[in-house]
């Protein structure tokens, strides 16, 4: 890496400007089409109480201006094609274009969700499919698929847990999270009106048994964890945390963001737990659209099923798939619905294809692919001698993602995580996580996945310590970067004290 | 790479950190993998065996419509920087995305005309229920008053979500068409934490708007003392209307949600698509999700960040305003690509031809012996008619003729009061031939009804 220039890029010397900022008055794109029908009063039509004034101040553009402004913008992105994206508990792996093509056919992208179910048997016997495949992948056989993402299928499992309690005549008012947590586990249970009570960490990064002992009583709803947690760790006392929340009649709720380390190798059915909710953007190749859209399915066991939400996919006594909303669902309390229709069906067609390309064996193969190429990273950078100022938090080896720790960096070379992380970004890598989990120091988390190859994972190490020996000559680059991206550090602080969340018109 | 970590085997990795208790021991029971031209046309098979949009004549909407979706949305959508990045947490490497949320917020605003906008929630009813708990973090109300006229599927979800935080639902039923005006300012009272209607509603009709808002406010005065707090005032708008329909912030609203499907977004059975949260200033400190807002760089450049983001579950924890962490980022991206290919003079036309084409489908089918108006409002894309006949069997005999005639309320809603009820949705793509063969289908069905039922009269016992 050559050492950083005063001189702007073609990109940096490209200001921003809205499309509110671009076009004339008069230009446009859209042609309307002619009425055809009779024309009719349009007080008859619509009285003007009812009416708008002015139009909305809509952009002004024709098609080239438009097709030039979004394409022009979409280059000041950084994106998973285009680089290494080892952001943890992200799991940003390839997104075959496959999906893309068979999402994008008439018979699933212009189905409307009304259609009569004799004429969409073939959406409806997909989402049975891959209701099945997560259930066999879970080890947990009810599933709903609604939920439109990871935080939604979270807030399922807690209301459907709170029903579950309430059924039986209880109130129960504490759900348990590790300090490890991700932050949508204390919110979802906000959410949901339960209250949060955190369980410590213990000093190999897993659950802290005995803490959990002293607080797990008659009034936990449940206990929301993530395993492998979000330090890469599998908690080796599962067997026994799950004795422990059953002993007190509480539920195990999984939270699915790392199910990309055991896929056909570990079930959380199998580890004791009730719900899981799985991040299909994540395990399951959705792509993140820049944040959005995802889908969080959840699957179940069979005491919480009758609390499942509706609607879900049922086999009739001929064969046939129907949408289910609760006729057929043996026992059901449903917690309800929870958003319009039947959920992101265009994911789950990705992810249904994702499953029928790698098959049972392939899943498997992508999450020990997805282990090795963590532990290899990890082992690589402790061979280059980097774990003296970037040690690996907690255990020796990881599953799918490691966090490791900035202190001595930060007080050996002067630099941050924070400064490694936009460093990275002049050599043409997105960061890692950093800053999470909290109770790691200058976190640093790592999640290269299965489809990176050694050759991007050499390249990166190297980056890495390139950075660390430029650190140690002069801490100042670091601190100033980046150099080369279309901008350079933002003042977020000044965005916050005063908001512009609009352009101004 | 094995040796390089310094363990033997792939499988040492894993059981040294998986007890054997929990280890699968076996394969999966998937189906094995298949190469990609096999997917494909497994795929296909399943599409083929659903009647799409493209292959009948739809007239079906109830929160999700045909409009056309212009060929750049499908082009920018497809384009690896918009389709592959993640969140943008690293604003110096996606300010293409952070500009376009900021440009999302600008539109949504100007449609809503109301002060701020997030970047998008999940999709128009959670969107409902998520305004419901922004007004309770506000008010700290215990009952939400909903107007009948929403989608049954916001009402039911509204009721599963605000039961978690501890809300009460109190519905209130139509008169003509329209929320009734009496039994609307009678159910708001002290408690009420927030007022939501639909604008236009279910069965089509246009409400209106600013007596709706004005009622609400005043109904949670009481005697002379001027109320602590009063209720939320949260409209559910169908954004295409917009173009036509007065804004909901002229109107008295406080917040305004929905479905962001028509613009610019595919049918895809019912999701992905977006949902937009726009409110009043004095709200902004308690909106859900991400928010772009717009600072400078250390040189002095314009850029974009993630904002207020101390509002959000990653920071807040427990006391966060939501746990939502994504946006719809792609689905709001194709909602602003078609706001802009629309533009100002556009939206309005668009309007125009969809009140011209709705009120002649509408007066024609009405016209029709065993039709008539469910309610005389005006409507904007939808209205609704009731058939004296069964409408299913209206449905199957339509289809026959590959005429899809809209929605059986009924089999959506379960409402005893909804027994015969048609929703007819007309988008620009439904052209004045397409609807004369609507109702020459629907003509012939109910002749065809009529005939069976005095054909089944007449044979004898």
């Amino acid at each position: 890496m050559s050492p950083p220039t005063a001189a702007e890029t073609p990109l940096q010397r490209q200001r921003a400007q809205t499309i509110f900022q671009k076009g004339a008055r008069g230009r446009r794109a859209f042609v309307c089409p002619p009425h055809e029908v009779p024309d009719v009063d349009p007080q008859q039509l619509l009285p003007t109480r009812f009416r708008r004034s002015e139009p909305p101040r809509l952009p002004e553009v024709s098609e080239p201006e438009i097709v030039r402004h979004y394409v022009g913008i979409s280059k000041r992105n950084f994106d998973l094609d285009s680089g290494f994206y080892p952001l943890g508990s992200c799991t940003m792996k390839h997104n075959p274009r496959l999906h893309e093509r068979v999402a994008g056919l008439a018979g699933h992208a212009r189905l409307h969700p009304l259609q009569d179910t004799e004429r969409s048997q073939g959406a409806l016997e997909l989402m049975w499919n891959l209701q099945g495949a997560l259930a066999e992948i879970s080890g947990l056989p009810h599933v709903s698929l609604q939920p439109s993402a990871g935080s939604h299928g979270e807030l399922a499992g807690v209301l459907l847990t709170r029903a579950y309690h309430e059924a039986r005549g209880e109130t129960r008012h504490k759900v348990l999270t590790p300090d490890t947590a991700h932050g949508t586990n204390p919110a979802t249970v906000t959410m949901a009106g339960l209250e949060v009570v955190k369980v410590a960490t213990n000093a190999d990064g897993g659950v802290d048994v005995d803490d959990l002992r002293a607080k797990a009583d008659g009034d936990v709803a449940c206990l929301m964890l993530t395993n492998p947690n979000t330090l890469g760790l599998f908690d080796p006392n599962i067997a026994e945390i799950a004795e422990i929340v059953h002993g007190v009649g509480a539920t195990l709720y999984y939270d699915g963001a790392n199910l990309n380390a055991v896929m056909g190798l570990s079930r959380p059915g199998d580890m004791g737990f009730d719900i899981v909710h799985f991040n299909r953007h994540k395990s399951f190749t959705q792509p993140h659209g820049g944040g959005g859209p995802g889908s969080g399915p959840i699957a179940v066991s069979d005491r919480v099923a009758p609390f499942l939400p509706v609607p879900v996919v049922s086999r009739d006594e001929h064969g046939g798939f129907e949408l289910d909303y609760g006729e057929h669902l043996a026992g059901t309390k449903t917690i309800g619905r929870l958003r319009g229709f039947h959920g992101n069906y265009g994911c789950f067609v990705r992810s249904y294809a994702y499953i029928c390309s790698l098959g049972g064996d392939g899943l498997k193969d992508a999450s020990e692919t997805a282990v090795l190429n963590a532990n290899y990273l990890l082992a690589l950078l402790k061979r280059k001698g980097l774990a003296e100022y970037l040690p690996l938090a907690y255990g020796e080896l990881c599953l799918h993602e490691f966090v490791l720790s900035g202190g001595p960096m930060k007080r050996a070379l002067q630099i941050k995580t924070l400064d490694l992380a936009k460093r990275l970004l002049d050599f043409g890598f997105h960061p890692p996580t950093v800053y999470f989990p909290l109770l790691v120091e200058e976190a640093l988390m790592v999640e290269p996945t299965e489809t990176e190859t050694k050759e991007t994972l050499d390249a990166f190490a190297d980056a890495i310590a390139e950075i660390l020996s430029e650190a140690a000559a002069d801490p100042e680059i670091a601190q100033n970067a980046p150099y080369s991206t279309p901008v350079r550090r933002l003042d977020e602080a000044a965005a916050a004290k005063r908001p512009v969340i609009r352009q101004a018109l | 790479m094995l040796d390089a970590i310094g363990v033997g085997s792939l499988q040492e990795i894993f059981e040294r950190q998986i007890p054997e208790g929990v280890r699968l021991g076996r394969e999966l029971d998937l189906p094995a993998g298949l190469p990609e031209q096999d997917v494909y046309e497994h795929l296909k098979a399943l599409a083929d065996r659903n009647t799409s949009s493209e292959e009948e004549l739809s007239f079906l909407g109830a929160g999700m419509y045909d409009h056309y979706v212009p060929a750049i949305v499908d082009m920018l959508m497809e384009r690896s920087e918009f389709l592959t990045p993640y969140t943008p947490y690293q604003p110096e490497i996606s300010q293409g995305g952070l500009q376009v949320m900021f440009e999302y917020q600008t539109a949504i605003c100007e449609l809503t005309g109301l002060d701020v906008s997030n970047a998008s929630v999940y999709e128009g009813p959670s969107a409902v229920a998520a305004a419901g708990y922004l007004a309770k973090l506000h008010n700290g109300g215990s009952r939400f008053v909903v107007s009948a006229g929403m989608h049954p599927h916001t009402i039911e979800t509204l009721r599963t979500l605000a039961h978690g935080y501890g809300m009460d639902v109190v519905e209130v039923p139509l008169r003509d068409g329209v929320t009734d005006p009496e039994a609307w300012a009678q159910a708001i009272d002290e408690h009420t934490s927030a007022a939501i209607f639909a604008q236009p509603n279910f069965y089509g009709a246009v409400e209106d708007a600013v007596a709706l808002s004005a009622a609400a406010k005043a109904g949670a005065e009481t005697d002379g003392a001027a109320p602590a707090k009063t209720p939320v005032v949260v409209a559910q708008v169908d954004p295409i209307a917009l173009g036509v329909l007065a804004p909901p912030g002229e109107c008295g609203v406080d917040v305004a949600v929905g479905e962001g499907q028509s613009l610019g977004n595919r049918l895809d059975f019912g999701g992905p698509s977006f949902g937009f949260f726009a409110a009043r200033e004095e709200y902004l400190r308690r909106m859900p999700g991400r928010i772009a807002g717009e600072t400078l760089d250390v040189d002095g450049r314009r850029g974009f960040v993630l904002t207020l983001q101390t509002r959000e579950q990653h920071i807040r924890r427990e006391k966060a305003t939501s746990n939502i962490c994504t946006a719809q980022a792609l689905n709001a991206l194709a909602g602003v690509v078609y706001l802009t290919w629309l533009g100002r003079a556009g939206i309005v036309e668009l309007g125009e031809l969809l009140l011209a084409r709705t009120h002649y489908a509408r007066e024609k089918l009405a016209a029709l012996d065993g039709v008539e108006k469910l309610h005389d409002q005006p409507v904007i894309r939808e209205f609704a008619v009731r058939l004296d006949v069964d409408v299913a069997a209206v449905k199957r005999r339509c289809a026959a003729r590959g005429v899809n005639p809209g929605v059986d309320v009924q089999a959506l809603s379960g409402r005893p009061e909804d027994e015969g009820v048609l929703l007819v949705a007309i988008t620009e793509r439904r052209t004045r031939a397409h609807i004369d063969r609507l109702v020459s289908a629907v003509g012939a069905a109910i002749v065809a009804e009529r005939a069976k039922a005095v054909a089944e009269q007449a044979v004898p016992a």
